[in-house]
């Protein structure tokens, strides 16, 4: 089989950083190719060289066979490539029917805005994508987003086709119905490229994977018959043992419960009590309202009705100070949102919550943070230059971590975490779930939301939500096909 | 599925949402015709008009400026620099010239040449050197005005050459020629931004300049136009400015540029780059006139006059934050 596309010695440095050192990557005409590797290891940088984005300091770019167009002639890149990036390329304030067609709105000179609307139209039907063309692209769910980028990169007619981590803000069902299309674009003899974190996807719809490690190419191997731990290692550079859930028993103190909590179109009647020593699971697709639930928990969102105790004491609706002054610690859902302030430093972002321990009279005392932070940073195995670097130059994985180190600075008495693996490799992953457990073993109770099965496999019960209501509480010891079966709201 | 079905009703919103100051200006026409018998003539609209022709043509130029997602404060200090350093080039040195003596006719292409570089310069030092685009043109505003004050001694220039005071002082089929200048550029901006592929993807680039950079748009020249028409506006600004008034004082402009941004933002323009409308600025540069001249026609001091200025402001931000329903930032 011909090499539909090809990538040789590619070198990258962003000033002192090289990104890529002299990695490449060969894919198959027609196979669904994966790239893989821990956070940082070189895969956007590969996709926005593959994609005519950016220049290769060094090696060369081929389409099947013929070398790669001019940097900027971007009709003759899209005409090869067509790229769903990791970083949303829709603009919110313009209309679906614009973002599909961003800059050829027309060929003449004015634009005819209700022939813009028929084409998207028509555009959207072709790659069955059920959304409004006239709508604001900002009112999409992140679903409808991703398919509109998938249409609009298709709609260029690449039969090449590059997947910059698409699931990692999908839930369950929405990434079956992503992989049902890739199946389907698979039939036809579209070539992919597939980056994902889940290495179970990568079972799944790829033929071959290709690993990054540090920049570099590790190896590439057809999926069929590769052993999990060996892609594991490629892509550690050590053998990783799969992460083993520890067993406990749990206390009988209710540190975190929930009475009648009902918010208007978000959940109803929501009864709660995770006990000391205890991880409880929320799981649910993402109509469920789990994260609502989880937010609420925290004092993120206030509920229509209903209470919140922490520690036996209600809490007052929808204050966090107040729920982290009565013993709680969250990780929330968007970390660069709500879980850091990128332009501080990691000791800082860490510590933020028990400044007030670190001086007297509102001062804080920056011996005393420096030395809170670095026991953090080893605790929690923070790969970072040291405390005073800026937690927005960390990788995803490393950011999540001080996030976490922030939630557990107090010892809280219960701790909310909600989607902590999102756009996490696998090492990064491990420590944050290890985290969790090691919180509860020191007489914590947590509750765990996750689109992951994986991650709930670490709790002791799993409530799986369904249309804003609890349906099931499932003790340890489900299979994979059992939690789905409820969370689709499919009861035996 | 459920965020489509959500997304209807506020779509409709949200085309109106450059239009949420029309009511604003039929209350303030209303309320004004029953204060002030003299305000609801047409002597005193065009008189209102030609008065924000000047300004308005700053607000279209930051209009576009904050839609490509950026920022240009040094417009207000163009105002007066350009057209003097222009008149200088021209007047014998007895009139406060450089003693260069140019053609009298080439004063308004030179005024414009000087804008237009002006702009060139801060694209350079925002675009290429990528130089926080508030600090450059703070520098840039303060800058600009020393580069009037300095040649100019800080004194007014009074003799001025016939063709500079032309523009802002003509009648054409019977209104200023200064109304007809904005109006026109207002509608081209209107249009421009409305049914061009260059206009678009202004609202590309400050939506996100990574995305417009990957769908193909060339994102660094596109602002650098940007930034030059904005100067160059700023320029003509000045010309019609100087012939309504038949001098250059050395405070021309000055202290406009919160008016620009308080006319753009009300009017709908996001600061954060990607939404709004020439139109919506329009409205805006309309409301604060019209605000304007009924404070004077009913003789409110020109010392009070600021608060209600800022107040007409909290106002309006209140009233688009309530009909387009999101939050400002
Ligand atoms: N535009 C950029 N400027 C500076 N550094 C960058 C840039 N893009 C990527 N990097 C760095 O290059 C390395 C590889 O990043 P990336 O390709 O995004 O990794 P991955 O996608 O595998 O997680 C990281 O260390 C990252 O910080
Ligand atoms: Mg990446």
């Amino acid at each position: 089989m011909k090499n539909h596309v090809e990538a040789r010695n590619i070198v990258k440095r962003f000033g002192p950083t090289t990104a890529l050192d002299g990695a490449g990557i060969a894919i198959a005409e027609g196979e669904t190719h994966a790239l893989v590797g821990r956070n940082g290891a070189g895969k956007s940088t590969l996709v926005s060289i593959l994609t005519g984005l950016q220049r290769p300091d060094e090696g060369e770019v081929r389409f099947a066979g013929e070398a790669a167009p001019a940097l900027g002639d971007r009709d003759a890149w899209r005409r090869r490539v067509a790229c769903v990036y990791q970083k949303s390329t829709i603009i919110p304030a313009l209309t679906v029917a614009e973002n599909l067609f961003l800059n050829r709105q027309t060929t003449g000179r004015l634009i005819n805005w209700r022939a813009l609307r028929s084409r998207a139209r028509e555009l959207l039907e072709t790659y069955e994508v059920d959304v409004d063309a006239a709508a604001l692209a900002g009112d999409l769910g992140v679903e409808q987003r991703q398919l509109v980028e998938i249409a609009r990169a298709l709609s260029f007619g690449a039969r090449f086709i590059i997947l910059d981590e698409p699931t990692a803000r999908l839930d369950g069902p929405a990434i079956e119905r992503l992989f049902t299309r890739m199946r389907a674009l698979r039939e036809q003899g579209v070539t992919m490229m597939y980056i994902s974190h889940h290495l179970d996807e990568v079972y799944e719809i790829c033929q071959s994977v290709t690993v990054f490690r540090d920049a570099r190419h590790v190896t590439t191997r057809p999926v069929e018959g590769l052993p999990h731990d060996e892609l594991v290692a490629a892509m550690t550079g050590e053998a990783t043992a799969a992460y083993e859930t520890r067993p406990r028993t749990a206390g009988e103190r209710v540190v975190l419960g929930a009475s009648a909590l009902t918010l208007a179109g978000r959940y109803r009647e929501i009864d709660l009590s995770v006990r000391s020593g205890e991880v409880v699971g929320l799981a649910g697709s993402a109509s469920s309202g789990k994260v609502s639930l989880a937010e609420t928990l925290v004092g993120l969102r206030r509920a229509d009705s209903g209470t919140v105790t922490i520690q036996g004491t209600p809490v007052k609706p929808g204050d966090v100070p107040a729920a982290l002054r009565a013993g709680l610690g969250f990780v929330p859902e968007d970390r660069h949102h709500e879980g850091f302030v990128p332009l501080l430093s990691v000791g800082e972002n860490a510590t933020l919550p028990i400044a007030h321990r670190l001086g007297r009279f509102g001062t804080v005392s920056a011996a005393r943070r420096r030395a809170e932070a670095v026991r953090m940073i080893e605790d929690l195995d923070i790969k970072t230059e040291g405390p005073d670097q800026p937690v927005g130059d960390l990788s995803g994985g490393n950011a999540q971590k001080v996030v976490f180190a922030r939630a557990l600075a107090d010892d809280p008495a219960a701790l909310v975490v909600i989607n902590p693996t999102a756009g996490v490799d696998v090492k990064a992953k491990q420590a944050l779930l290890g985290a969790v457990e090691d919180a509860v073993e020191r007489g914590a109770g947590a509750v765990l939301v996750s689109d992951e099965l994986d991650d709930l496999r670490i709790c002791d019960r799993v409530l799986v939500m369904f249309h804003g209501r609890v349906v099931k509480d499932v003790p340890r010891g489900w299979t994979d096909h059992e939690l789905v079966a409820v969370m689709e709201g499919i009861q035996e | 599925m459920t965020a489509l079905t959500a997304s209807t009703p506020r779509l409709r919103l949200a085309r109106f949402r450059d239009l949420t100051l029309v009511p604003v200006i039929v209350l303030l026409l209303i309320a004004g015709a029953f204060l002030d018998p003299t305000f609801l003539t047409a002597g005193n609209l065009t008189n209102v008009l030609q008065q924000q022709a000047a300004i308005s043509l700053l607000v279209l130029a930051e209009a576009l400026i904050l839609i490509s997602g950026k920022f240009d404060l040094s417009l207000e200090s163009i105002v007066g620099m350009a057209p003097a350093i222009a008149v200088m080039l021209v007047v014998p040195v007895s009139a406060g010239g450089f003693g260069i003596e140019l053609p009298g006719l080439l004063v308004i292409p030179l005024c414009l040449l000087v804008g237009a570089l002006i702009g060139a310069f801060n694209g350079f030092l925002i675009i290429k050197f990528q130089l926080s685009a508030f600090i450059v043109t703070l520098a840039m505003l303060i800058i600009v005005h020393g580069l009037q004050l300095g040649p100019t001694e800080g004194k007014t220039l009074f003799e001025l050459p016939e063709s500079i005071l032309y523009l802002g002082s003509a009648l054409w089929l019977g209104l200023p020629a200064s109304i007809w200048i904005a109006g026109l550029l207002f509608a081209a901006g209107i249009a421009g931004l409305a049914y061009f592929r260059v206009g678009r993807s202004l609202y590309a680039i400050g939506g996100n300049s990574d995305a417009a950079r990957a769908a193909g748009i060339r994102v660094d020249r596109v602002l650098w136009g940007v930034f030059i028409l904005g100067g160059t506006l700023a320029a003509l600004a000045g010309v019609l400015e100087t012939g309504r008034l038949g001098a250059i004082g050395s405070n021309q402009g000055v202290g406009w540029i919160f008016m620009v941004f308080a006319a753009a933002v009300i009017g709908g323009v996001s600061m954060d780059g990607g939404k709004g409308t020439v139109l919506g600025a329009l409205t805006g540069v309309l409301v604060i006139g019209l605000v304007q001249n009924l404070l004077t026609l009913k003789g409110v001091s020109g010392f009070w006059q600021p608060v209600v200025y800022g107040g007409i402001i909290l106002i309006a931000l209140m009233i688009s934050r309530v009909a387009g329903g999101k939050a400002q930032d």
